[in-house]
C-alpha cells in the first residue's frame, strides 16, 4: 500500500505542527474568537441600537463567518510568503523533500493542501466558540468549514506560486498591507459590499475573500440561492486551478535551477 | 559485465547562455567511490544535481542506475541517497523527527523508518542526540544527521557534495571514517571536493573538473604518477621576490618549476638532492621543504591554477 506523495508532504506538515502547534494557537484560535466576542457583541450591541440588523441578520450573525474566512485568508497568506521563501532559501528544507520520491509539484499541492487544512483546524475551533455565542443560526454552519478550507487553499495557491520565484521578502510586507488588509476589510467582512461606494462594488466582487465570505454566511445563516453558491466555488476553484498551473511550474523551475 | 551505476556522454547543463556542464562523460562503477575533484564553479555540483534527478540535463545522455532521469526521476530518487551541499535539515524538530519525516518521503513504513532509524544514529554517533533539537547542533553533528537521512533508504549509491566544506579537521576525520565504512559495505560513493586531500583519502577514482569540462581522469595515485613528478620542493620567497624571474633560476635543479604568488614550486624525482643542490649554489629563499606530489600539482600543472583560488 502506497501513500500518495501529496499526503506525504502533509504528513511533514502536521508533524511539525503537531511539535509546534501551542506557539501558533493564540494566533489561529484565540485571536479570532476575540475579535468575534468585541466586533460581535459590543460594536454588535451598538448596531442593534441603532439599525437593528445589517442584510437582514444581526450583527453578531452577520459579522461571524466574515471574521472566519478572514482569519483563513490571513493564515493562508502568511504560511504562503516567509515560509514559501524560507524552504527553498533561508532553511533549504524544499531542496531536501525534492531529492527524495517526491516532485517539486508534488511538494506544491501538498504545501496548499495543508494550508487549507490547517485553516479549516481553526475555522472548526472557531465555529464552536461562535456557536457557543449564538453565532450560527444554521446547522448547515458546518459546511463554513469548507468554506474556508476553499477560501484558504485559494490565497495560498496563488502566493505560494508567486514567493518560490524569489529571492527576498521585500515585497511581503507590501502585499500583506496593500492586498491583504484591504481584502480583509472590504470584502463583506465587516459590512455588505452594497455600503461601498458604487464605483468600488465589482471589485469586491472580484476578492476571492468575498466568495469565501458569502459561501460561509450561506452556511452559517442557511440562507443561500444555489445558483450563488455555484459562483461562488467556481471563482474559488479558479483560483486554485491557475494559482496551481503557475504553483506547479514555477516550484519545478526553482527547485530545479 | 556489470551496469554502471551512473553512465554519462557528452553530459551538458546549461543556464540561459551560460555553459555549467559541457559536454561531459564518465562511468560510475558500482561499489566504486568515486569524485568530481575541481575549484568551485568548475561544474561539479550542476552534475551532481543532474545525476541526483533534480535538475534536468540540457543535453547528452545520462543514466542512473540504469535509468534515464529524464523518465524515471522518482524511482531514481528513491534508491539514491544524497547529502547537499548545504544541510537542509528541519531545524525546528528533533535529530529523530528528521529522520521519521524523511523516511515517509520514500514512503517506508513508520515500523522500518524506527528501526533503521536507531541504526543509523548509532552508525553517525548521534544515539545521545536523537530528542535534543537540531539547531542547536554542531556544523560536524549536523552533517552526521545529514548523512544518516540520506542513508534512510538504504540507497544503492550515495551523491555527496563538497561533504566537509566548513567543518573543523577533527569533524572531518569523524566523516571521512564514516563514509569509509559504508564504501567498505558496498555503497557506491558519489562525491565532489575541491579538497585534495579528501579526494585523495576517499576516491577510487575521480575526474578533475575545470570549466565546466573534465581535464583528467584516473586513481588518484596514477593521476598523480603520470602527470607529475614524485616530489615537488617548495621554494618560499621574501613577499617582494619575482616569483617568475625566480622560477626561471631555478629550473636547472628539477624537472619543471610553477612560480605562484609568494613561492616557487620546483618538480623533482629526487626532492632532497634539489633541496641540496639549491641551497649548496648558496640560492637565497625563506624556507624550503620536501613533499610528496599531490592532486594539488595535477591540478596546477593541467589548469595553471590553484584548487582554492
Amino acid at each position: 500500500m502506497s501513500t500518495p506523495p501529496v499526503v506525504r508532504v502533509v504528513e511533514r506538515e502536521a508533524l511539525v505542527y503537531a511539535r509546534l502547534w501551542r506557539g501558533l494557537a493564540f494566533s489561529t484560535f484565540v485571536q479570532p474568537a476575540l475579535y468575534l466576542a468585541a466586533m460581535g457583541l459590543g460594536l454588535g450591541g451598538l448596531v442593534k441600537a441603532h439599525t437593528g440588523s445589517v442584510a437582514g441578520l444581526s450583527y453578531l450573525d452577520f459579522i461571524a463567518p466574515g471574521l472566519l474566512c478572514a482569519s483563513a485568508t490571513q493564515l493562508a497568506a502568511g504560511e504562503s510568503m516567509w515560509p514559501v521563501l524560507g524552504g527553498v532559501k533561508w532553511m533549504r528544507q524544499f531542496h531536501g523533500v525534492v531529492a527524495t520520491p517526491i516532485g517539486p509539484g508534488e511538494l506544491y499541492s501538498g504545501f496548499v493542501l495543508w494550508t487549507a487544512i490547517r485553516s479549516m483546524l481553526g475555522a472548526i475551533a472557531f465555529l464552536v466558540v461562535a456557536a457557543i455565542l449564538g453565532a450560527v443560526p444554521s446547522a448547515w454552519g458546518i459546511l463554513a468549514v469548507p468554506a474556508a478550507g476553499l477560501c484558504s487553499a485559494a490565497f495560498c495557491a496563488v502566493l505560494a506560486a508567486y514567493s518560490i520565484r524569489l529571492d527576498s521578502d521585500l515585497s511581503f510586507p507590501m502585499i500583506m498591507r496593500l492586498g491583504i488588509l484591504p481584502l480583509f476589510l472590504f470584502s463583506g467582512t465587516f459590512f455588505p459590499i452594497n455600503q461601498l461606494p458604487s464605483g468600488l462594488r465589482p471589485f469586491a466582487a472580484l476578492s476571492p475573500l468575498w466568495h469565501g465570505v458569502e459561501l460561509a454566511r450561506a452556511a452559517t445563516t442557511g440562507q443561500f440561492h444555489a445558483g450563488a453558491i455555484a459562483t461562488h466555488i467556481a471563482v474559488l476553484v479558479g483560483c486554485i486551478a491557475v494559482g496551481a498551473y503557475f504553483g506547479v511550474r514555477n516550484f519545478a523551475w526553482r527547485l530545479s535551477s | 559485465m556489470t551496469m554502471p551505476v551512473v553512465a554519462a556522454r557528452s553530459l551538458t547543463k546549461r543556464f540561459g547562455a551560460f555553459v555549467a556542464v559541457d559536454g561531459i562523460d564518465f562511468e560510475i562503477a558500482p561499489g566504486e567511490a568515486f569524485g568530481f575533484l575541481g575549484p568551485n564553479g568548475a561544474g561539479k555540483t550542476s552534475t551532481m544535481r543532474m545525476i541526483g534527478c533534480v535538475s534536468p540535463r540540457t543535453s547528452g545522455e545520462l543514466r542512473v542506475l540504469g535509468l534515464d532521469p529524464a523518465e524515471s526521476g522518482a524511482d531514481i530518487r528513491g534508491r539514491i541517497g544524497v547529502v547537499p551541499q548545504e544541510d537542509n535539515l528541519d531545524t525546528e524538530l528533533t535529530v529523530w523527527d528528521n529522520l521519521m519525516i524523511y523516511g515517509r518521503y520514500f514512503d517506508l513504513p513508520r515500523a522500518d523508518i524506527r528501526e533503521r532509524a536507531a541504526e543509523l544514529l548509532e552508525f553517525v554517533q548521534l544515539s545521545d542526540r536523537r530528542d535534543s533539537k537540531v539547531d542547536p547542533l554542531s556544523g560536524g553533528m549536523k552533517r552526521r544527521l545529514t548523512i544518516a537521512r540520506s542513508l534512510i533508504n538504504r540507497p544503492e549509491a550515495l551523491l555527496l557534495d563538497e561533504p566537509t566544506t566548513g567543518l573543523d579537521p577533527q569533524a572531518r576525520h569523524l566523516l571521512w571514517d564514516r563514509l569509509y565504512q559504508l564504501k567498505r559495505s558496498g555503497v557506491t560513493l558519489v562525491l565532489t571536493t575541491h579538497y585534495m586531500d579528501e579526494a585523495e583519502q576517499l576516491c577510487d577514482r575521480l575526474v578533475i573538473m575545470d570549466n565546466a569540462k573534465i581535464v583528467a581522469e584516473g586513481p588518484p595515485r596514477k593521476l598523480i604518477a603520470d602527470s607529475v613528478t614524485r616530489e615537488v620542493v617548495e621554494v618560499r620567497l621574501p613577499l617582494d621576490a619575482d616569483t617568475a624571474f625566480e622560477a626561471a633560476r631555478l629550473k636547472r635543479f628539477g624537472d619543471r618549476t610553477e612560480p605562484l604568488a609568494d613561492r616557487v614550486l620546483v618538480y623533482t624525482d629526487d626532492g632532497d638532492a634539489t633541496m641540496h643542490a639549491a641551497v649548496d649554489e648558496g640560492f637565497g629563499a625563506d624556507s624550503m621543504f620536501v613533499r610528496r606530489a599531490s592532486l594539488e600539482d595535477v591540478f596546477l600543472i593541467l589548469t595553471g591554477r590553484t584548487l582554492e583560488d
